[in-house]
């Protein structure tokens, strides 16, 4: 039930709607509940509805602190 | 597939079990309880336990909306279905929730009901349009993930003046799932599980973002992370909380900065804001009856709400007698303390609602951990 998948916005449509990629398959779902979607954006998709956009600044972030933890010594860790 | 695959490295993820068991003092042990069922499910699909030193334990907790939902409820929705001018609809999980005496969803359209699996509630509304004799009513069930695209298709079909359109509103709060377990009653008669901290749920945190979290954090000293759903994702929180516990500290923090914000989605909160209100208490399976815990529909907009249209009375149902569901979403026992899981309950014969949904429990275990406990039983 909780899980959603991210997905590209491939298209934006009529009524707070919009056509998104996963992985190359499309599908029309609402973006409605979600403000300022670009396409090119990443939004995770669940029961049919974008929730968030994915920051992919944070992102970028996030990966490359778990390669900075993966390696660090005991005392490095947050 | 991009934001997904990254964060499921296997050599990152060995390195940082390396470092989850440098920093975790031998001299303790951990117990950290994961809310949401996605949580587990990746824990168990990715096989995260075998991974982590044996002094940090995980416990399953009662975050999967399919399996918190009391058997009454799933009763009400079955005797809904079977009135000859209703259509329910539904997400596809619901399906085979067991409800009293062996009844389901599932055979409840195999004996003739108008039941239809929806993937999104815009597909209820879109029946509604379409067949404007039947009565058409969600079956709404979930956390705050759910209940916004529940509002708007409310706020919809207000717009669209749908005088056949009903939900039968079963949404959650997280928040108030978390204090239970924490100080409920009934923690007595279940028996309690040590908690050190808890990963927060990633797709709830989109919505409600991370603030609702800091009076777990404050009032029940209980460090909390927020982390996403792929196994690198879940392994960091868990180095988290363990740093946490080493330093005496018990504060918020997240994870998943990629996609929840303190504040979480404002507009999706607004449409909730807008459309559902507290219920002075509602039932959960293993939980109990649990105070300001559920939404029911506003007032203003109360003619969509079918549990008035359709005069429903809430008849609490009692489960199975040898299910050990509610002991098993409280984390008190295992799957396996189940005498019925592998037997006569499995995901495709399910007996409990922990075996339902691929997020619960015991599916979980069933799916993907049976056969290590073979292992370690041979190995023993």
């Amino acid at each position: 039930m909780c899980l959603a998948i991210p997905a590209e916005v491939t298209e934006l449509l009529p009524d707070g709607m919009a056509r998104v990629s996963l992985d190359g398959v499309g599908k029309v779902v609402s973006v409605a509940l979600v403000e300022d979607v670009a396409v090119g954006d990443y939004v995770v998709i669940h029961v049919g509805y974008a929730l968030t956009k994915i920051d992919p600044e944070e992102a970028r972030h996030t990966l490359a602190l778990l390669a900075e933890l993966a390696a660090a010594p005991a005392e490095g860790v947050p | 597939m991009k934001y997904v695959n990254e964060y499921r490295d296997g050599r990152l993820a060995r390195s940082l079990a390396e470092t989850i068991t440098r920093i975790a003092d031998p001299a303790k042990h951990y117990h950290f309880m994961e809310f949401c069922g996605g949580h587990t499910h990746a824990i168990s699909r990715y096989g995260i336990e075998d991974l982590l030193p044996a002094n940090v334990r995980m416990i399953h907790g009662p975050g999967c909306p399919v399996c918190v939902l009391p058997v009454g409820r799933i009763d009400a929705a079955i005797a809904l279905a079977e009135r000859p001018e209703v259509t329910l609809c539904t997400y596809g999980d619901l399906m085979r929730v067991p409800g009293s005496h062996g009844t389901s969803l599932l055979r409840a359209k195999a004996a003739g009901a108008d039941i239809r699996m929806v993937y999104s509630t815009l597909d209820a509304i879109g029946i509604a349009e379409a067949e404007p004799e039947r009565q058409v009513v969600f079956f709404a069930i979930g956390f705050e993930t759910t209940t916004p695209p529940t509002a708007l298709a409310i706020r919809l079909a207000a717009q669209k003046k749908l005088s056949n359109f009903s939900v039968f509103c079963n949404h959650v709060l997280t928040p108030s799932a978390i204090q239970n377990i924490l100080e409920s009653p009934d923690v007595r008669s279940l028996g309690t599980v040590r908690i050190d901290g808890f990963i927060g749920p990633a797709h709830v945190s989109t919505v409600i973002g991370t603030e609702p979290y800091n009076f777990f954090a404050e009032e029940f000293a209980k460090p909390v992370v927020v982390a996403g759903f792929e196994p690198l994702d879940v392994m960091q929180a868990i180095l988290m909380l363990i740093a946490q516990v080493n330093d005496g500290r018990h504060e918020v923090e997240n994870q998943y900065v990629r996609a929840v914000t303190p504040g979480g989605n404002a507009r999706a909160k607004a449409e909730v804001a807008e459309i559902f209100e507290l219920r002075k208490s509602f039932e959960w399976r293993g939980l109990g009856m649990v105070p300001y815990s559920g939404l029911r529909l506003k007032e203003a907009y109360a003619a969509f709400d079918a549990e008035r249209r359709f005069g429903i009375d809430y008849v609490p149902a009692r489960d199975n007698p040898a299910c050990e569901c509610g002991a098993i979403l409280r984390g008190v026992k295992k799957p396996v303390d189940c005498k019925l899981f592998g037997t006569v309950c499995t995901p495709e014969t399910p007996m409990g609602s922990c075996m339902v949904s691929a997020e619960g429990a015991c599916a979980a275990h069933w799916t993907y951990g049976r056969f290590r406990d073979h292992a370690r039983r041979k190995a023993s």
